[in-house]
């Protein structure tokens, strides 16, 4: 009983950071119907970031959050300038398929800068601390993890929600044309919605070297993680997502841990491919 | 001995009632149009005999075999044909090809499935744009596709909906050239058609729905003096003129 | 398209046949061994884009899970030969039955789903017969299957000497797939398939069974990329879940087929004909730069493709076409007239 809570601890939390790198993916995908293949990608650029950060001049993980947001955003409004925004309008695989190249570019260029090493940030702040919650066992640097998460989360959601800018955001995600008669600026919202959704794992990409490894292959999990986040909560659907993350992270853990960890993600996708043939829109979708 | 039969049709959409127990018959050989105002739920009668909805209750007989329920492939392939009141070309494909693929119905031989499909492409006058991309089609060709590409399946029943919307007068009276030469061919028609001048005058009965119901049935000549008919839908200004026509064609 | 128009074409893949017959007799071309291998690896990739063509293209379902039936066929010639001491020959069969079953399995419910659902389905799939792989003992798990040294020749499909072997039989498969695929699209069946791509509920209207097509094209495709994945097997004399089943070798299949340009008979064999001298030189020439700058240029040429050219290169070869006659009309038209 107590190793099930343990593990469903460990699968929340792991959850909330899925939830965090998907969210931006979920807010380009609802908003631009555009499936950005290099998310996992930014993620692994942010990592870096922060390690170098870290590593040369001391910053802890917990600053270096903000540097890659911002870095992170300026990557995703220039990907937005320099590539999707010509790949709007043709078969809607381009956007797919030029990202897949953006991957492939960044991925490559940091293994060629950096090599495949596998490296990580020791003498953090967080670090290893750990606290006892009564029998449970909890992680400090994974829990600030799904703190941020669950900030960032809410204000994504709160923004699409309740500002003006969210209105027009959600005018263009609805009707394109219509919005753009209405006065909108689509071309900056999409802009801007590229940046914030790069924004938001790029926070996720600074934390993280406290406690996993940063090499130029962590990205593609993470981008698959996220497709399926995203796919599974249903159509730009942000809440959604976030149940969708929990829901990940909790059968990743319990598969890993009472299965095998080989069969982890065979269950997570396994779950996925179960859920979708149910409801072909996801949880949430329409 | 009826081709098609619908027997106490009901169509819901959740609460909405699109078609209430509507029921009628049309005969081999005959043009029977379906019409009504706006909204009566023509179309959505249409969807529900070519198998594109699945019917909330009633029955649909084609050619002797129940159909109801079947895909509308199976249907279309028992001879049922339908064509699209918002056309639907295969924007990619050429003109020509768009009438292959209907003309294939009739066998997989490609020579002559070709010879088909050419016929109807003059039928249907389209020569001209044969080798075009059907999605360049000005809006009256695109129509035409429709009706040359259900054509082309050789149906015994062909359902057209509203094929001469949005035409001008002389396409019209085009149109209405090219269903004569169908009938000719021993194909039966179900037409909905909202251009009462282009119906009335080819047509052997006509249904009547309004909100759902079927209101009247009959010949057309019965059907401009039926009240019901004039009070949903004709109105009594258009019925007269309707009724004026008829005089005159008795007296010429 | 008109008939002497087909039979003009079918001429100039006749001749282009020929004339890749004869190059090893080309004692220049037969002893480059790296030309061989350019050569190899663009009628291989042409035909595997082929086969993902007939459902990606000609369909429009775009499958990223063709590595799955790849994977399956390497491994269906790789057991044979590995575990089983046998010929390769049963195992490819097998193998091809075996594609087309998942295939087939797998696609039924995945065509329910539209647009990036489905996309996203076929990610996962890959992924969880990937993992499964991995740990597979019965199929060599992540080791996976090293070729031991066996008679060379038709009979074991492996040559040691020359790559002239693996030229012809990489010959042959192009000639299959793409005779395969030239026989469709002027038959029923392919223009069934487009017309489903181009409206299922039209083409369903016209008497088409739409499952039916999409997964008589899907389970065909199948087999002929478990068939290209055999031979894949045969020429690196290895076989492993990251090298045949990966998402990097579904996304080639995709790749090639839409840079060439989808949905045409000739997109596959541009798009191999141009990326895989791409891939192959750039290897060559920088893959000492310490890793990755061939496929950073590889990267970055996707995207320029992708944004400058969405027909593909098929488009690009048309679009010239279409100036080099406009050109010519004008000039027998004796003015100068520049057509908008």
């Amino acid at each position: 009983m107590e190793t099930l809570l343990q593990v469903l601890l460990d699968g929340m939390l792991n959850g909330m950071l899925y939830a965090l790198v998907a969210v931006g993916l979920c807010l380009i995908w609802g908003v631009m119907d555009v499936i950005n293949f290099a998310h996992g990608e930014y993620l692994m650029i942010a990592m870096y970031v922060s390690y170098w950060l870290g590593f040369l001049l001391k910053v802890d993980p917990l600053i270096s959050l903000i540097a890659g947001g911002i870095f992170i955003f300026i990557l995703g409004a220039m990907t937005y300038w320099l590539i999707i925004r010509y790949t709007i309008g043709k078969p809607p695989l381009s956007a797919l398929l030029a990202t897949f190249g953006l991957a492939m570019l960044l991925k490559n260029l940091c293994l060629n800068q950096f090599s495949p090493n596998f490296r990580i940030l020791s003498g953090t702040w967080l670090g290893d601390k750990t606290f006892q919650l009564g029998f449970l066992i909890v992680p400090v640097p994974q829990l600030v993890t799904a703190i941020v998460a669950l900030v960032i989360v809410g204000l994504i959601y709160g923004m699409t929600k309740s500002t003006r800018f969210g209105w027009a955001v959600q005018a263009t995600a609805l009707d394109k044309e219509a919005a753009e008669l209405m006065g909108i600026n689509t071309e900056r919202i999409y802009f801007l919605i590229f940046g914030i959704g790069g924004a938001t794992v790029g926070i996720a990409g600074g934390l993280m070297p406290t406690y996993l490894a940063v090499h130029p292959e962590v990205g593609t999990m993470f981008s698959l993680i996220a497709f399926v986040c995203v796919a599974m909560g249903g159509f730009g659907s942000i809440p959604g997502a976030l149940v969708a993350a929990l829901l990940i992270g909790i059968v990743e853990a319990l598969s890993g841990f009472y299965i095998a960890p080989v069969f982890k993600y065979v269950a997570v996708f396994g779950l996925y491919l179960a859920l979708v043939f149910l409801r072909p829109k996801g949880i949430f979708g329409w | 001995m009826t081709l098609l039969e619908v027997r106490e049709v009901t169509k819901k959409f959740g609460a909405l009632v699109a078609n209430d127990k509507v029921s009628f018959t049309v005969d081999p050989g005959t043009i029977v149009g379906l019409i009504g105002p706006n909204g009566a739920g023509k179309t959505t009668l249409f969807n529900c005999i070519s198998g594109l909805y699945a019917i909330s209750a009633g029955r649909i007989f084609f050619d002797g075999t129940e159909i109801t329920g079947l895909p509308s492939f199976r249907i279309a392939r028992l001879g049922a044909v339908r064509t699209f009141q918002v056309v639907r070309p295969l924007k990619e494909m050429t003109v020509f090809d768009n009438v292959l693929v209907g003309a294939f119905l009739q066998g997989a031989g490609n020579a002559r499935a070709r010879a088909t499909a050419e016929e109807c492409i003059r039928i249907c006058n389209l020569t001209e744009y044969a080798d075009k991309p059907a999605g360049d089609l000005p809006i009256g060709g695109k129509k035409r596709l429709e009706l040359a590409r259900a054509l082309a399946t050789g149906p015994k029943l062909l359902m057209l909906d509203e094929v001469m919307a949005g035409l001008t007068s002389t396409e019209v009276k085009g149109a209405m050239e090219v269903i004569h030469d169908i009938r000719r061919k021993g194909i039966t028609l179900l037409i909905v058609e909202h251009i009462m001048e282009a119906i009335m005058p080819i047509a052997d009965k006509v249904v009547v729905l309004d909100g759902g119901i079927k209101i009247a049935e009959g010949p057309p000549d019965r059907i401009i003096d039926d009240e019901r008919v004039i009070s949903a839908y004709l109105g009594t200004k258009f019925s007269r003129r309707l009724q004026a026509r008829r005089e005159e064609s008795k007296h010429a | 398209m008109n008939h002497r128009a087909l039979k003009r074409k079918d001429l100039f893949w006749l001749a282009l046949v020929v004339l890749l017959a004869l190059m090893p007799a080309v004692s220049a071309v037969a002893t480059n061994t790296f030309l061989m291998h350019v050569l190899i690896l663009i009628l291989l990739f042409s035909a595997m884009a082929q086969t993902w063509n007939i459902i990606g293209g000609y369909g429009g379902q775009t499958s990223f899970g063709h590595s799955v039936f790849f994977g399956i066929g390497a491994y269906g010639a790789g057991m044979a030969v590995v575990t089983y001491g046998l010929s390769p020959w049963p195992g490819i069969g097998i193998g091809m039955v075996a594609a087309a079953a998942v295939a087939v399995l797998i696609s039924y419910p995945c065509f329910k789903l539209s647009g990036h659902y489905f996309a996203i389905a076929t990610f996962a799939i890959v992924e969880i017969f990937h993992r499964m792989f991995l740990v597979w003992y019965w199929v060599g798990g992540a080791l996976g299957l090293d070729y031991p040294v066996v008679e060379q020749g038709l009979k074991n499909f492996m040559w040691y000497d020359t790559k002239t072997g693996y030229y012809y039989g990489a010959l042959a498969l192009f000639v299959l797939v793409f005779g395969i695929v030239r026989f469709l699209e002027s038959h029923r069946f392919g223009y069934y398939l487009r017309a489903v791509r181009e409206g299922q509920e039209t083409a369903e209207s016209l008497g088409v069974n739409s499952q039916a097509i999409k997964l008589t094209a899907m389970a065909l495709s199948a087999a002929l990329a478990a068939m290209c994945g055999a031979f894949f097997g045969q020429y690196n004399l290895r076989v492993d879940p990251s090298m045949v089943m990966s998402l990097d070798m579904s996304m080639k299949f995709v790749l090639v087929t839409i840079l060439g340009g989808a949905g045409t008979l000739a997109g596959p064999l541009l798009g191999a004909a141009v990326l895989i001298p791409l891939q192959e030189y750039t290897r060559a020439l920088w893959g000492g730069l310490g890793g990755g700058v061939d496929l950073i240029v590889f990267g970055v040429l996707i995207i320029i493709i992708v944004i400058k050219q969405p027909a593909g290169i098929s488009g690009m070869v048309r679009d010239i076409a279409k100036h080099i006659e406009r050109r010519r009309a004008a000039a027998k038209g004796g003015t100068s007239i520049d057509a908008p």
